[in-house]
């Protein structure tokens, strides 16, 4: 069992500048169907979104059409806030930690670097695995990792990446409760400062993370935002305001 | 009862069968001789044998390392280029049609009776297990890596994917192709032999058969058996140490 480590200082020396993302006229079409079609999405630089709905609605499309992945059937413009392109200025965060099983932690958390051509920097690398906990574990290989340590590697490598928008896709959906809730209080320290998109189907999963919460429901699918919560993130999900939220959100939903 | 333990009962008991048949059916020596006469054979002779293995297992293994090489960079060819694979893909499935024992006595008059016959026909044997395999590997990396890769570096960097990931990920796919050689290649270097040669263990067995040496014949196949058996362990047990990450690991870590 690894304790959460107490983030004191800042981790990075100088954060990447704040990035917004907009995101027009995105269009998915999926064996003649349309999931969504004219969808329009903004990102405001340096805020914490959470993109929440129900499974099958495009949620995870959406995203890797703002990650670049783009696939037939996909297509949408999207620009930084500054009216340039977003390749090279993204991080993704995938449900599956996707850490490479024949490479030590370390080199994981420095694949990107390696892929660029680039030289890593193997004290920012060694710095990024501290703050999440992994510093013992920097040499070892991932299958000797449970769940969650493999997923903090996972963030670890994005954080390395050090770029301002960073994209995740359900990346606490495969972990026990209680190693959820710590990783999301980890996340939302660490990625402060950045644009994030956060892709959930736990409705208190986004009420916990994000500044702004997007539901996105419907077919094809709308996009439609919630009051923003009060309070900054990670919050508590006891706090009435949440469960409020929480519950307005299941009515939206149709759950209750 | 060990794995070990078991192989022995299971082989003590098919001696007593073969003894029996031979004292049962009173067949003569030159037909099938009694254990007994082959274990002596094996004592006596055991310097021919030696040397005669010596040159059979030069022939596996020089035509092993070759294959291997061949057919790794066709298959890293076939896999990087679609030049190659539309021209040399539907050639190189064609080519399997013929079988290699068909081309045999080709080998040995371009190569002549020594080495380079025999190790062309186990390199051939093998070429294709390998290339298949491995190609079959490259083809199939996990998209989630891939999806990875294209956030992390721009689109030129195919290269590095290919070095970073595709192919470390393709390598248990390439070691499955190793362990299908390592037990077709002792076919080839036989095989070479049996057409023309003046040493191995083919040749001896050629010999002892000619001369009605059938204890030798069986003393011949015993070495030859038992050095295949010991390359496959070889190769196995050599894939598992450079392939740690790949070992079959069924119980699930659960340290968190």
């Amino acid at each position: 069992m690894t304790l959460l480590p107490s983030i004191s200082t800042s981790f990075t020396g100088a954060m990447p500048p704040l990035l917004a993302v907009s995101l027009r006229a995105a269009w998915l079409v999926y064996s003649g169907l349309a999931l969504f079609n004219g969808l329009d999405l903004e990102l405001a630089g340096g805020s914490f979104t959470c993109l929440l709905g129900p499974s099958g609605i495009g949620k995870s499309s959406l995203l890797r059409l703002l990650a670049g992945l783009t696939s037939p059937g996909v297509s949408g413009e999207l620009r930084g806030g500054d009216g340039q392109s977003l390749t090279g200025r993204v991080a993704y965060m995938a449900q599956q930690d996707l850490l490479l099983p024949w490479l030590s932690v370390l080199d994981n958390i420095t694949l990107g670097n390696r892929l660029r051509g680039e030289k890593a920097d193997q004290q920012q690398a060694l710095n990024l695995l501290e703050h999440v906990g992994l510093a013992d574990a920097a040499f070892t290989r991932p299958d000797t990792l449970s769940g969650g340590m493999r997923q903090r590697a996972a963030l670890a490598r994005t954080l390395m990446e050090d770029r301002p928008v960073v994209l995740m896709d359900e990346p606490f959906s495969g972990l026990d409760a209680l190693t959820r809730l710590r990783l999301q209080a980890l996340s939302a320290q660490l990625l402060a400062g950045r644009t994030v998109l956060l892709v959930t189907h736990d409705p208190l999963e986004a009420l916990r993370m994000g500044d702004h919460i997007l539901i996105m429901n419907g077919r094809p699918a709308t996009l439609s935002a919630l009051p923003d919560l009060p309070g900054a993130s990670p919050r508590d999900p006891g706090d009435p305001a949440v469960q409020d939220a929480y519950r307005a959100i299941l009515r939206m939903l149709g759950a209750v | 009862m060990s794995r070990l333990g078991r192989a022995l009962v299971t082989m003590g008991g098919l001696l007593l069968i073969w003894q029996a048949v031979v004292t049962l059916g009173e067949l003569p020596p030159y037909l099938l001789p009694d254990p007994w006469a082959v274990v002596t054979r094996l004592w006596r002779d055991a310097g021919l044998l030696l040397s005669h293995a010596g040159v059979t297992a030069l022939e596996i293994v020089l035509g092993m390392l070759l294959g291997t090489l061949l057919g790794s960079i066709s298959a890293l060819a076939l896999s990087y280029s679609q030049w190659v694979r539309h021209w040399l893909l539907p050639i190189l499935i064609a080519s399997q049609a013929i079988p290699v024992f068909a081309i045999a006595p080709l080998l040995v008059l371009w190569l002549g009776y020594g080495l380079a016959s025999k190790i062309a026909m186990a390199t051939l044997i093998i070429y294709f297990p390998v290339t298949a395999n491995f190609y079959d590997g490259l083809r199939h990396t996990p998209h989630g890596w891939l999806d990875l890769a294209r956030v992390m570096a721009p689109a030129d960097r195919r290269w590095a994917v290919l070095r970073y990931i595709v192919m470390p990920a393709a390598l248990p796919a390439l070691g499955s192709g190793l362990r299908v050689a390592a037990a077709v290649a002792p076919i080839g270097a036989v095989l070479g032999e049996w057409v023309g040669s003046s040493a191995g263990l083919g040749y001896l067995m050629l010999h002892a058969n000619s001369r009605m040496q059938i204890d030798l014949l069986f003393a011949a196949l015993l070495t030859l058996a038992t050095l295949a058996v010991g390359l496959y362990f070889t190769v196995d047990a050599g894939l598992k140490w450079l392939l740690p990450w790949h070992s079959p690991n069924p119980e699930d870590l659960d340290i968190d």
